[in-house]
């Protein structure tokens, strides 16, 4: 027999999570739901005498009635075909009480075995509001147990009731459901047949749960298995309702609400506003100093998530690079080493790079969750984001991606619509991360270096600088508003947000939801970041001619026959560089960058600057280093004087220099607009679901960043600019 | 009016006509009662599932610090909305 399933439901910012973590351990686990863009975690609790009982913790939610596969999992895992829900508990904020039962109720209805574990009670209480749980308890026909999440108080009374609600009984059929007038019961006959004849519900209860469900859901839902005849059924009963110039929605709705509030005005004393809450606010959502506020966070949030991160990324390369020392220390030089160390360790590097940002980054997510403040950021940035037909929750994700679009994209799952999350991540990968700077920084230094300043102020290069940021946010911002009116057709989303009351996050909280979403990364987005950074390694590491392996031993040879001290170590470590830079070219990306260039020609960039684009899939930083392996130059990077030199000395083959302005502010625009970056792919993979959404980033990002910076280049040489 | 015409135009099925007062026009810290949500289904839905109903008492607590979305307080709990929304919610003005 398997183990019990247990579920976890209840409304954003109830407190569930802390009870989850309480329940499980941190010993949680991603389940996996095909035909979920995010997953909910799974987690084991030992029960005396139950043996083990899977927690599965559901996404935050209102209610059960549901317009995407996400928030249908909640209904197939209590009424569906599949594997079922032995027993529910409901986690209800006692400060919020009645929009909490709302979802508790719904719960009750379907005849699961419910507990009720209420939160906040202490707030409540200290508040001055008094509530009878044992008259709600009755009058509800469940078990509640009060808890409070940051002692764990409660807990032991939570377990036993839990063991109590899964211990083995017939189906009963709920204490609570609410009436409906004889009128809609009516009109929902034809779906009670259609339900009857193809859900195949066990009970009297799940069938009118599947009913209630459906009369709610079906309609203008995004739902894939949704047999035809009830949806038939459903468009019918509501077109009946219609008739007599009734709402479905609102009789449904309603018929709860009515019994909610007839069971808290017996059980619960008046409610008093939450003072503190309303105090802190005053200040935080201010027109003015709400303002300073939002803009002061919103910068120390980045600036640390641009810096903060650098000391443990400058760990994480420098022990890659001592793991790679080792290998070409201890095996012999060749294809196996070169794999090694090139393919997999290089690899395993490129995924555990990001980690440090995604922990920073989800821990400040966090943090302005639980405190409250996350819900303020899209409160005051909407009407901003939403000129675009973005949502305000989008603000956070797309500030991050300049830093790095790998967490930015994983922190678009606070964005609960499927199509404004995907928008939001096709759209975030053009604004300017800190990978595309070494670029910035090597061109501005080699083509603008000394320039004088514009009007006397500023310097070219800070001018491109700014420029290309400014481009950045544009093409983000664009490429959102036409996404919406195009590949993802969706009006633009409205904005129904919770301002939940300010609390104290907990630490213990934040540090599970770290290392859950770091360990997600890893297994998830980084075994497809690894196996792209092999492919990648084969492309610029194969053929090797054994004519070139040859020469240059022979070389060797002779540098070591004839020469010693000092110069032959410069011999040898020119040796070196012209061996990769040799070995580069003739690589299969090497001979990609020849056959690329009639098509980058128009664009300004030659068959070099192709190998490092081809390169530059890695990490767009990598552009600098392969670059400077096609020139013979050894660990170069944007700070590399002879880097810099040869740059400024390469030509065309007729004698044209190559890096111009124009064609350096070109080579920008192209990094700025341009996917170079397969970790980003890798990771809209994991987050989309599917391939189908990163093979449509690259291509939409690529034909933009060549067409765009086809127009600049033939205008700047039309025009005579920069040439 | 600007507002409505943009709601009927990225909305496909069109909403009903508004009559009385909206709740967009109530002003900072004074309260209404909800008469009737005449927005499009899934809106209407969203909101009348957090306790926002025809015949809830709501009260307009402040507008965000750009003008819009605005914060209500219904039920014990803050909810915010944008004026689009909020204009087609009719209301009974309330002392």
């Amino acid at each position: 027999m398997s183990a019990s399933l247990v579920l976890l439901a209840g409304n954003p910012n109830s407190g569930k999570t802390t009870l989850f973590n309480r329940l499980t351990g941190s010993r949680a686990k991603v389940a996996n739901y095909p035909g979920v863009t995010v997953s909910p975690f799974s987690g084991i609790l030992r029960l005396a005498g139950r043996g083990e009982v899977e927690i599965l913790d559901l996404p935050g939610t209102y209610s059960l009635s549901a317009r995407s596969p996400d928030e249908q999992l909640a209904v197939d895992a209590l009424l569906g075909q599949g594997r079922r829900a032995d027993a529910v508990v409901v986690v209800s904020d006692a400060t919020a009480l009645a929009r909490n039962l709302y979802l508790a109720l719904q719960v009750i209805e379907t005849g699961v075995p419910t507990v009720i574990a209420l939160t906040m009670m202490d707030e409540a209480r200290a508040a001055g509001h008094t509530l009878d749980t044992a008259r709600l308890a009755e009058r509800l026909g469940v078990v509640i147990v009060e808890v409070v999440a940051s002692t764990g108080e409660g807990h032991e009374n939570l377990v036993a009731a839990l063991s109590t609600a899964l211990a083995p009984a017939p189906p009963r059929p709920p204490r609570l459901q609410a009436p409906l007038a004889p009128e809609v019961e009516e009109d929902l006959a034809p779906v009670r047949a259609a339900v009857a004849s193809t859900l195949a519900p066990r009970t009297e209860a799940e069938a009118r749960a599947w009913v209630l469900w459906a009369a709610l859901s079906v309609g203008d839902d995004e739902l894939a298995r949704v047999p035809a005849a009830v949806r038939a059924a459903v468009a019918a009963a509501r077109a009946r309702a219609g008739q007599r110039g009734a709402d479905l929605d609102l009789a449904i709705v309603e018929s709860r609400y009515r019994v909610i509030d007839h069971v808290l005005a017996e059980a619960s004393g008046p409610v008093p506003e939450n003072a503190r809450t309303e105090r802190i606010d005053a200040v935080l959502t201010h027109p003015v100093a709400g303002l300073i506020v939002f803009v002061m966070v919103m910068l120390a949030v980045f600036q640390v998530l641009f810096s903060g991160a650098e000391p443990a990324v400058g760990l994480i390369e420098s022990a890659v690079g001592g793991v790679q020392g080792w290998i070409h220390a201890t095996l012999p030089a060749g294809p196996l080493a070169s794999l090694l160390s090139q393919g997999i360790v290089a690899g395993v590097g490129n995924v555990v790079v990001f980690v440090p940002q995604i922990a920073l980054l989800f821990f400040f997510i966090g943090f302005l969750e639980d405190s409250g403040y996350l819900a303020r950021v899209a409160f005051v940035i909407d009407r901003v984001m939403g000129g675009v037909g973005l949502h305000g929750k989008a603000f956070v994700p797309m500030l991050s991606g300049f830093a790095c679009a790998i967490p930015a994209v994983m922190a678009t799952r606070t964005i609960e619509s499927r199509k404004d999350r995907l928008i939001t991540m096709l759209a975030l990968p053009f604004t300017s991360c800190s990978a595309r700077l070494p670029i910035y920084l090597l061109v501005v230094a080699t083509v603008f270096h000394g320039d004088a300043p514009v009007m006397g102020l500023v310097s070219t290069g800070a001018l491109v600088l700014l420029s290309m940021y400014s481009l950045s946010v544009i093409a983000a911002l664009a490429a959102a508003a036409v996404l919406r009116r195009t590949v993802l057709k969706a009006p633009r989303p409205t904005l129904i947000l919770e301002l939940p009351p300010y609390r104290r996050p907990l630490l213990r909280n934040l540090a599970i939801n770290v290392g859950q979403q770091v360990r997600s990364f890893l297994t998830e987005a980084g075994t497809v970041i690894l196996s792209l950074t092999v492919i990648l390694w084969v492309l610029l590491s194969y053929p090797r001619l054994k004519e070139t392996t040859e020469a240059f031993t022979a070389q060797r040879t002779q540098a070591q026959a004839t020469m010693s001290g000092e110069a032959l170590d410069t011999r040898l470590a020119a040796l070196a560089s012209a061996e990769a830079g040799q070995r580069l070219r003739e690589s299969v990306a090497g001979r990609l960058g020849h056959v690329l260039e009639p098509a980058l020609e128009p664009l300004g960039f030659d068959w070099r600057i192709g190998i490092g684009i081809l390169g530059a899939f890695a990490a767009r930083e990598v552009f600098v280093s392969t670059l400077g392996i096609v020139f013979d130059i050894a660990d170069a990077d944007e700070s590399s004087e002879s880097l810099r030199e040869a740059l400024k000395r390469a030509t065309w083959p007729d004698g044209r220099p190559l890096l111009t302005p124009l064609s350096g502010v070109c080579l920008m625009v192209f990094f700025v607009l341009a996917c170079q970056c397969m970790s980003t792919l890798g990771v809209v993979a994991r987050e989309s679901r599917s391939w189908k959404w990163p093979v449509f980033l690259f291509t939409y990002m690529t034909v933009l960043a060549y067409v765009v910076t086809l127009i600049v280049y033939q205008t700047g040489r039309a025009l005579g600019i920069g040439v | 009016m600007g507002m409505l015409s943009l709601a009927e135009s990225v909305v496909p099925s069109t909403p009903i006509a508004v009559k009385g007062a909206r709740l967009v026009e109530v002003a900072d810290g004074s309260s209404a009662v909800v008469r009737r949500l005449a927005l499009p289904r899934a809106t209407a839905r969203r909101l009348l599932e957090l306790g926002l109903l025809p015949g809830t008492r709501v009260r307009v607590v402040r507008r965000a610090p750009l003008g819009d979305p605005i914060e209500l307080r219904l039920r014990n709990y803050s909810l915010s909305i944008r004026r689009e929304e909020a204009a087609l919610i009719e209301v009974e003005p309330t002392v």
